[in-house]
């Protein structure tokens, strides 16, 4: 091309007439419009070395949206934060009721019959009897009567040291392990006994297991409660993070727009910038929280004798966060990182319609 | 191809900017439009390009009337026509060759399918060393050819030109209407808006003169 071509010798030519063979070829056929032919292009003669060394140049295609702004950084640190937390409260969520499974357990594992002492019957004799009657039902592993010396023991934190069982009606325990719960007729036994041990009655800790159960009910309740409010904030907080990205890359859009974009195609560009960091901020949440968990476990298994691990194994054994725990924290990961695709997905095709 | 009746705008509550608007740009048709500094040039390439509605009037772009055409249908409307803008309105966070194959991108095809057409177009508008760098270390005239080579990536039927010129110096200039005419030849209509005489003195074309919001052809 020279500098001094001029223009007024230009002769227009119809669509296609000087279309390279290749061209032709590939023109969409049946559309009903004549595709313009791309430029004649001065074709040098380009080794095939030096073509795949100019595309091995090339990097992976590019996001269409900018991969990091404030906006971004800030959003990741609060998807981040509350992926942690939604995670801590899974973690005690499973602690807590691990525990009151276990309480539970070891509760429905023991009676206690208790024999009052009755005026003119001989209390050794119906504890031999409610032993003998006891030892026949199914499900029952042993049954052992507490003896004076463990009795007085029981009493002497209120009674202090001494104690004279005779010159008192104190009642007399007999504690029975039960090894299978399920087999165990316990109303048929508080039946018998109540029937053929005088002063006896049964006692199934039914009242402790009904509350432990509501107890870990609630607490689960309370987390489920506290873990969508944090989802519903960080919902929120995705919906004015993307408004703030969209209005931060108004010019991105137009030129998507101006290019030929369709919205849903401008929405899923904004859904995979969303969804990555999602993920980015929940993984790292997920993390944080279960290095949490490892650490609290090991706090818990090495520090015997400190004042608050006692206080935590008192309660909780080893406060140590189960399989389901570590698959909740999974699960709550992905979660965010869906939830922050389809929040940002549905406020970018928002957007998009306002603007519209 | 793009025909006006009677077109009438205004932004909100406004005076009427553009008015009584009618033409036809025909198949493989060159034309400057021109103007004053705020005559409503850029308002009528938007209006051209259905990034705006008429607040009056008929508009028909490819048999479509676009008072009741389907905003669905929009997108595929706007890859017939090619665009460049006076500010280039390139990303900056992506390469020169990304720029250019975003068009492509944007239609669902594979970085594969269209690589070997953006290098050639690249060296074609003579990008060929530059196409894997990014916009802001490119020059003026280099980001005004990147942008008409995006514009042409897809092989519009119309091309529309906003002040292509406005950024550049009169060898470049003479360049890039070169570059125009030979589209034209290919068989791509041509639409420059441009207030630059010295253009409008190199190429005897059609002149669409707008002037206090009304537009005068003169064939």
């Amino acid at each position: 091309m020279t500098e001094d071509t001029k223009p007024e010798t230009v002769q227009v030519q119809p669509p296609g007439g000087s279309k390279p063979g290749k061209r032709k070829a590939a023109a969409p056929k049946g559309r009903g419009r004549a595709k313009p032919a791309r430029p004649k292009k001065p074709r040098k003669k380009a080794t095939a070395a030096a073509r795949t060394g100019e595309e091995s140049k090339l990097r992976p295609a590019a996001a269409i949206v900018p991969p990091q702004s404030v906006t971004g950084r800030a959003l990741t640190l609060v998807v981040a934060i509350m992926s942690f937390l939604a995670c801590l409260t899974v973690g005690a969520v499973s602690v807590v009721w691990d525990a009151a499974d276990d309480w539970q357990n070891d509760l429905v594992r023991e009676v206690t019959i208790q024999i009052r002492p009755v005026d003119g019957i001989d209390t050794l004799r119906e504890i031999d009897k409610a032993i003998a009657l006891t030892q026949e039902f199914n499900g029952v592993e042993s049954v052992h009567a507490l003896s004076d010396e463990e009795t007085r023991s029981l009493l002497q934190p209120w009674l202090g040291d001494g104690l004279e069982l005779e010159a008192l009606p104190v009642p007399r325990l007999i504690q029975v392990n039960v090894n299978a719960p399920e087999a165990l007729d316990l109303e048929g036994l508080r039946l018998s006994l109540t029937e053929q041990v005088t002063g006896a009655s049964l006692d199934d800790h039914s009242i402790w297991t009904s509350r432990l159960s509501a107890m870990a009910g609630a607490v689960v309740v309370g987390g489920v409660g506290i873990m969508l409010l944090m989802l519903g904030s960080m919902v929120l907080s995705v919906v004015f993070a993307t408004q703030a990205a969209m209005a931060g890359n108004k010019d991105v859009v137009s030129v998507l727009h101006f290019v030929g974009a369709e919205d849903s195609f401008i929405a899923r560009e904004f859904q995979r910038h969303f969804l990555l960091l999602g993920l980015k901020g929940g993984i790292f949440g997920g993390v944080t929280a279960s290095v949490t968990f490892f650490l609290l476990d090991l706090f818990t298994r090495d520090a015997d004798g400190g004042a608050g691990s006692d206080q935590l194994s008192a309660l909780f054994g080893t406060v140590s966060v189960s399989l389901p725990g570590y698959l909740g924290v999974i699960g709550v990961v992905f979660l965010v990182a869906v939830l922050t695709a389809i929040t940002s997905g549905l406020a970018v095709k928002a957007h998009l319609r306002r603007v519209d | 191809m793009i025909r006006f009746e009677n077109v009438g705008l205004r932004y909100g509550m406004g005076p009427e900017i553009l008015k009584d608007l009618s033409f036809h740009l025909e198949p493989q048709s060159f034309q400057f439009l021109t103007g004053p500094s705020g005559s409503g040039k850029t308002s009528l390439i938007r209006l051209l390009f259905m990034s705006l509605r008429q607040t009056r009037g008929l508009i028909q772009v490819f048999g479509h009337d676009l008072s009741t055409l389907d905003k669905q249908k929009l997108p595929m409307l706007r890859r017939r026509i090619g665009v460049v803008f006076q500010d280039f309105r390139l990303l900056d966070h992506l390469t020169t060759y990304e720029n250019v194959g975003l068009p492509l991108r944007v239609a669902g095809k594979e970085e594969s399918e269209y690589r070997s057409d953006v290098m050639e177009l690249l060296k074609w508008v003579g990008l060929g060393e530059r196409m894997h760098v990014m916009p802001p270390v490119l020059s003026g005239g280099e980001k005004q050819r990147a942008a008409i080579a995006r514009a042409l990536i897809t092989r519009p039927e119309v091309l529309l030109a906003d002040e292509p010129t406005g950024n550049v110096d009169p060898p470049l200039a003479r360049r890039l209407l070169r570059l125009f005419l030979e589209l034209n030849k290919l068989g791509t209509s041509v639409v420059i808006a441009t207030h630059d005489i010295a253009l409008l003195e190199q190429v005897d074309a059609r002149r669409l003169v707008l002037a206090d919001g009304r537009l005068s052809v003169f064939d």
